[in-house]
């Protein structure tokens, strides 16, 4: 089997987003803003309780409220025909399971009369304290049993991998190492915030409905709600060409989704329409669960680890687990005889977490580089020479060889480029008008896998012109651009010949943007594809398009290597920082990645997605916090005002460059993942720089400066 | 977001009128804080009195050399007023160091004063709160304390106020001009803004109906030598954890004359007359700055989610102080 092939066309120029110049004037339309005629408006009623019961509705004085169509609850909602995914399952109960939970919604003539009239209806509940400390004390801590892609995937963790795995006997070896490190770090919860809330419009028309929802995968989405309402998947048309920002929040839009579809029910033949607010997102649309993550390290003299054991406790939510791999890059990344990595859950009395840009990875991550820099000063090296001397020949676990892994290449490079060479270790020693300065690195990892269920026609007409449909999602990261380049090599034409149809189900089916395996995919499929076109005009037509055009669909197809290697990308991260001696505040004013994600489709996109990752992680290490108050069970800082993410002014210098290679193993294009590798290692390179500069070690996130006062 | 009727008042009188004779009437500057209370349903009047159009949107020259700000003008017009900025760099520099340019365009001075607490308790009409409504209890105390006040508290509450231009116009000992049913009166910033008590719901001394007209800002020579610091989670879009405004006036190496005020630590901006007295007559030194300014602090009482403020608060004093000297040389 021949993967690659080196025919150069349209792969690896830096072309302006298709979708660009509509976005610029407004046209790209987003879920919320078709114009549809005569709209009714949803707003919905979230518990006021974390745990208890409803016990009563009063629903007389919204009712009363002129304008108002239906005031949707437990009481009157339409029972699904599956109620298998707590999340799609909304108003099927009395019972409530975290504060925020959706128990009901107002549907009116105006969005104003929907919102006055939410605010009128009467719930009362039969409350029970909630239970949602994290602490790795806690009894009911359990293996957890997440059903990977509710069901579809084999193993223990959202990825489909094993809560736990082992080699060789890390607790001999920790008792005998030369050199021992053990050390706990925790992160904090971190919200979903993309720019475009979450927003589904619903339209019935007898049993089939439309629904207009910002999706991170149309086909998914409706399986899971075709399902839940019963009706045949083709009865459901989901549209979503453009998405605003999803990080992983817009995978499963299941309860607002829900909400919508049982809202228009009650407004037979009106598109019913629902957007989140900013304060209601943070009760329903998920977030990255806090962790608390025990490190143990051994190595010799020279920093050669004989030992890494990694045990992370984290949250889950008790109506529906979700687990997510934050020991997942642990396994990957250095070379130990003796290992072990566990993973414990405690169910909890708040909302549903859900996959978040790296997810597992990057907290893992931050743990995981942060004590290897720990380690590095224990043994008295360079943290770049560590690493080198623990990259490991094959896979550490499975022993398989990486397709490629150019993580010392990535370290060499970025430390050329930023300048380490010469660094004085010594903390703490250099000061500028008040500021503490600093330097640190730290490696990323992210694997490539490849999610099944795509498939891609591609349509020729007489004039020349080819459309490729697949039902794949941009959801702000480039894909439009990125597969009409790739369709276009494929068919060894120019991307004005290609026009690309992505986000709807009435094309060809795709697996969701996720994992950083969109690209893998979407365009392997697009390949296959494209080569029975061309082979089916050649062999039927001698080359010569029929009058009425000719089409070519195919799936994705097998690829043998998936099972020969391990797939990952790589990239090292370094990051300069300032702390202010007399407060602690800490500025960011350098951060520079170099990647190794194989073949760069679009280097512009590509571009704009590391420093987006980079700039990500960086707000994760600074300022991402959701505070949950353990008396109520909720987040308290549930705004934009006071859930911190990173503003322009804390985003100095972001440089990311990449490796120019090709992964011969991984899909024609020779590409590897891109999308999340950038977050992996940002905090840990920023808590490292940190400790540099002022001499201590902040182990749990976010690096505020109440932890640098001294 | 209750319903509500909005109304233009036709002058400063009909507008203090109107709202004085209906307790569910509330004055509207910009709204850029009253709208998000009112879609919260924390704040709920029944009619909106625009006052926008009746106060004076200009800074005007007084006649002692001081500048009196119309309650209508803009917090970027005033950020941006040449005689502010070299007359008071802290005043301008205070309002540059808060919201976001959309905001500051739209918002008045007036309003700026009349915010209310970020203190998310009180944001949220699903939990206790005395300020939202009284003998309901405090959640902050025991819930996320990071923005609470350490000074000045009481155990009903510790919410803090949020402006920075209030911080500024503290210091220089800025005052307040009003217009009310019984008549006119002048109210020092200081005084404006209470501590909460046992009354946490009353953010101001203000009566029912009483309408702020215009700020006016003495003339005062060592305002301009001054700052103003914010120090924040973030670089920028973000309320104060410690932030202070601060006039010196150095002469032989002897402060003459010192003004210091801070924010995010109070229910009001907190004008550290302690430090200012022990300051006027001793040696400019880092050890009297740091002396005046945990003299200042000794009275903190934190909490255990703030107990970093007092020492980022006296740090900060003092750099700022020490700055001011090296400016002054």
């Amino acid at each position: 089997m021949t993967l690659t092939n080196d025919r150069v066309g349209a792969v690896g120029v830096p072309l302006d987003r298709i979708d660009g110049p509509r976005k610029v004037r407004g046209a790209a339309t987003y879920a919320y803003e078709w114009p549809l005629r005569d709209p009714a408006y949803l707003y919905p009623l979230q518990s006021s309780v974390a745990v208890g019961r409803i016990t009563g509705v009063d629903a007389t004085a919204a009712l009363a409220e002129p304008g108002v169509l239906a005031v949707l609850t437990h009481l009157n909602a339409p029972r699904l025909a599956w109620s298998g995914d707590p999340e799609v399952a909304v108003l099927q109960s009395d019972e409530v399971a975290f504060r925020g939970q959706f128990v009901g919604a107002v549907i009116a003539d105006t969005l104003e009369t929907a919102r006055y009239a939410a605010g009128l209806v009467r719930m009362e509940y039969d409350e029970r304290p909630p239970d949602v400390r994290l602490d790795t004390d806690r009894d009911d801590l359990h293996r957890p049993r997440h059903a990977a892609i509710f069901g579809s995937m084999e193993g223990d963790l959202q990825d489909g991998s094993p809560a736990d795995s082992a080699v060789g006997d890390l607790d001999a070896e920790l008792e005998s190492a030369a050199v021992t490190l053990d050390v706990t770090y925790r992160t904090p919860i971190h919200h979903h915030n993309p720019m475009e809330p979450h927003t589904a419009v619903a339209v019935w028309n007898g049993d089939d409905a439309t629904l207009y929802c910002s999706s991170q995968g149309v086909h998914l989405t409706r399986q899971l709600l075709a399902g839940a309402f019963g009706i045949e998947a083709e009865r459901l048309q989901l549209v979503s060409p453009h998405v605003g920002g999803a990080f992983g929040s817009k995978v499963y839009p299941a309860s607002y989704a829900t909400l919508a579809l049982m809202g228009a029910q009650l407004a037979p033949g009106r598109p019913v329409k629902f957007a989140l607010t900013r304060q209601q997102m943070f009760a329903v649309v998920g977030y990255r669960p806090a962790s608390v993550q025990r490190v143990r390290l051994g190595a010799d003299r020279e920093g050669r680890l004989t030992a890494i054991g990694h045990d992370v406790v984290q949250q889950t939510a008790r109506v529906k687990e979700y687990a997510e791999q934050t020991v997942g890059a642990t396994r990957a990344m250095y070379a130990a005889p003796n290992r072990r990595t566990t993973t414990r859950v405690a169910a909890l009395d708040l909302p549903v977490p859900t996959i978040m840009r790296g997810p597992g990875e990057s907290t893992g991550m931050f743990a995981i580089e942060s004590a290897m820099d720990e380690l590095a000063s224990a043994v008295g090296i360079d943290p770049i020479e560590l690493r080198v001397r623990n990259e490991p020949r094959t896979h550490p676990e499975s022993g398989l060889p990486f397709s490629t892994r150019e993580l010392v290449a990535c370290l060499r490079e970025g430390a050329r480029r930023f300048g380490w060479d010469g660094r004085d270790p010594a903390v703490r020693t250099r000061r500028e008008a008040g500021w503490l300065t600093g330097t640190g690195v730290a490696a990323s990892i992210y694997p490539s896998p490849r999610l099944p269920g795509s498939s891609a026609t591609i349509r020729l007409d007489a004039g020349g012109g080819y459309t490729v449909e697949i039902g794949a999602a941009d959801i702000g990261t480039g894909t439009w651009t990125a597969l009409t380049q790739i369709a276009a090599e494929a068919l060894e034409v120019t991307v004005d010949d290609v026009t690309l149809r992505i986000g709807q189900t009435s094309l060809p089916g795709a697996s969701s943007a996720g994992f950083s395996s969109g690209i893998n995919c979407w365009g392997t499929t697009i390949y296959e594809a494209a080569g029975r076109l061309r082979a089916r005009l050649e062999s039927e037509f001698g080359g010569t398009v029929p009058a009425e055009g000719i089409e070519a669909s195919a799936d994705m197809p097998d690829n043998p290597y998936v099972s020969q290697y391990a797939m990952y990308s790589f990239g090292a991260q370094f990051a300069e920082v300032r702390v202010r001696e007399d407060t602690g505040e800490v500025r960011v004013p350098r951060l520079l990645g170099v990647f190794d994600v194989g073949r760069v489709i679009n280097p512009k996109t590509a571009c704009s997605q590391l420093i987006g990752g980079m700039t990500q992680g960086l707000s994760m290490a600074l300022h991402e916090e959701s505070v949950v108050d353990p008396r109520f069970g909720h987040v308290v800082n549930n705004d934009f005002a006071a859930y911190h993410v990173a503003s322009n002014a804390d985003v100095g210098s972001v440089e990311a460059h990449w490796l120019e290679e090709r992964d011969p193993y991984i899909n024609p294009m020779g590409s590897k993942g891109l999308g999340e590798v950038c977050i992996v290692g940002t905090a840990a390179a920023i808590a490292n720089a940190v400790h540099h500069a002022t001499g201590i070690r902040v182990r749990d996130l976010p690096i505020t400066l109440d932890k640098l006062l001294s | 977001m209750k319903p509500f009727r909005y109304q233009r008042a036709a002058d400063v009188a009909s507008a203090v009128g109107l709202v004085a004779e209906n307790p569910r009437a509330a004055f509207l500057g910009a709204g850029t804080n009253l709208v998000d209370l009112m879609k919260m349903e924390v704040a709920t009047p029944d009619v909106l009195v625009d006052v926008r159009h009746v106060v004076s949107d200009r800074i005007e020259e007084l006649p002692d050399g001081g500048l009196r700000v119309g309650a209508g003008v803009t917090n970027s017009e005033v950020a941006a007023d040449r005689r502010i900025r070299r007359r008071y760099p802290m005043l301008s520099q205070a309002i540059l160091a808060g919201a976001s340019y959309q905001l500051r365009n739209l918002a008045t001075t007036g309003g700026n004063l009349l915010q209310r607490t970020r203190c998310m308790y009180f944001r949220d009409s699903q939990t206790p709160c005395n300020k939202r409504e009284p003998g309901s209890g405090c959640s902050a105390r025991g819930g996320a304390e990071r923005d609470l006040a350490i000074l000045g508290t009481s155990e009903a509450c510790a919410a803090t106020h949020p402006s920075d231009m209030a911080v500024a116009m503290a210091a220089l000992g800025a005052v307040v001009q009003t217009q009310a049913p019984g008549g006119n009166r002048a109210i020092p910033v200081l005084h404006l803004h209470r501590l909460p008590g046992d009354e946490p719901e009353r953010d101001t001394v203000l009566e029912r109906g009483e309408l702020i007209t215009a700020v006016d800002l003495p003339p005062l020579p060592l305002a301009a030598h001054s700052r103003y610091r914010k120090v924040r989670d973030r670089a920028s879009y973000a309320f104060a954890l410690v932030s202070v405004a601060a006039a010196l006036d150095v002469s032989e190496g002897v402060v003459q004359d010192v003004r210091l005020a801070l924010g995010g630590v109070a229910h009001k901006p907190w004008r550290a007359v302690v430090a200012e007295q022990a300051l006027r007559g001793v040696p400019a030194t880092e050890y009297a700055f740091r002396a005046a300014a945990e003299a200042e602090l000794d009275a903190a009482v934190p909490l255990p989610g703030n107990a970093f403020k007092a020492p980022v608060a006296v740090n900060t004093i003092v750099g700022m102080l020490l700055a001011l000297t090296q400016e002054a040389r």
